[in-house]
């Protein structure tokens, strides 16, 4: 069976396409990220009324969880674009998948960090071995594996298809993450938002959360595309609108 | 201003000053390291790319 995409599929797997359109696209991303961390930062600082059990330091949240969600999307991606790169053999899916690898790992790193931070004053300690923080852990070291193979092949095709590989393996791991916090008895409190019931915050709490994490997907955007646009330059180097653009560079 | 009475309040945030602001900045370095990062990866590129350029003339 042959199936029939639309034309816009195809132009997507152009590289010199994606290269315009994310051109096009990048400023207005990058204007609406800044605006929404912005506004999400003043709000969840100065403005959200404390918590009445764990007072101000439940204000890490407006970083740690935005950055913990981002991690684990930002990996579904890289898989997932890795998978297309593997069936398609379409090469822009292996320049995001590449690109997305270093964000992710900085993302995760975050989502740790501030964790580790927020831990301390409400559990009494830097890092317990708790099943969500081991998950998050192994997640950081997926995206390490993943760019450590996609740079270990003489060629870049070879690398490509390793990282593939390892990430897609890696998705077990995702449910893993979300799950963890259901399946074990930890320490991690439980999801602040769930398709199902209303969050158990009041809105003057939840909201900055909400454009804190809407403002953290659109930066995702800005830097996933000016990553791949770099690494589109770098594999199309030998082409004729390549050559031009970095004439007039 | 907001939740807080005073500036000095907002800025020992209860108790948990250390923490919060901790976070904080750990998150405003996160973000500038990507953000110059990606940028000097296109920079070391087009150099690159040009130098090569140079030498094929």
């Amino acid at each position: 069976m042959k199936i029939k995409f639309p034309r816009w599929f195809y132009r997507l797997a152009s590289p010199r396409w994606f290269y315009e359109i994310s051109s096009k696209l990048l400023p207005w991303f990058a204007i609406v990220a800044f605006l929404l961390i912005s506004v999400g930062t003043v709000w969840g600082l100065a403005f959200a009324p404390a918590d009445y059990q764990q007072g101000n330091s439940f204000r890490i949240i407006y970083i740690h969880v935005p950055t913990a969600i981002l991690a684990q999307s930002c990996y579904m991606l890289m898989a997932m674009a890795g998978a297309i790169g593997l069936i398609w053999k379409i090469k822009v899916a292996h320049v995001i998948a590449k690109s997305c690898a270093p964000i992710g790992a900085s993302m995760a790193v975050l989502a740790l960090v501030t964790g580790a931070v927020w831990g301390k004053p409400t559990w009494g300690a830097w890092w317990v071995w708790d099943a969500r923080l081991t998950a998050m852990l192994v997640l950081f070291f997926l995206y390490v594996g993943v760019i450590a193979l996609t740079s270990a092949f003489e060629y870049t095709a070879s690398g490509d298809k390793a990282a593939a590989i390892l990430a897609l393996v890696g998705v077990v791991n995702i449910p893993i993450i979300k799950y963890s916090v259901e399946w074990w008895n930890t320490l991690h409190q439980g999801a602040t938002f769930k398709m199902t019931e209303k969050p158990a915050m009041p809105p003057d709490m939840w909201i900055p959360l909400l454009i804190m994490i809407i403002g953290f997907y659109c930066f995702f955007a800005v830097m996933l595309m000016s990553r791949a646009r770099t690494e589109v330059l770098r594999r199309e180097n030998k082409t004729d609108w390549v050559r031009s653009l970095v004439e007039r560079y | 201003m907001g939740h807080f009475e005073t500036f000095a309040d907002f800025l020992q945030m209860g108790k948990h000053g250390l923490y919060v602001w901790l976070s904080y900045g750990i998150g405003f370095t996160v973000i500038i390291y990507n953000i110059l990062s990606a940028y000097l990866d296109r920079r070391s590129f087009f150099k690159e790319a040009k130098r090569r350029l140079k030498r094929e003339r």
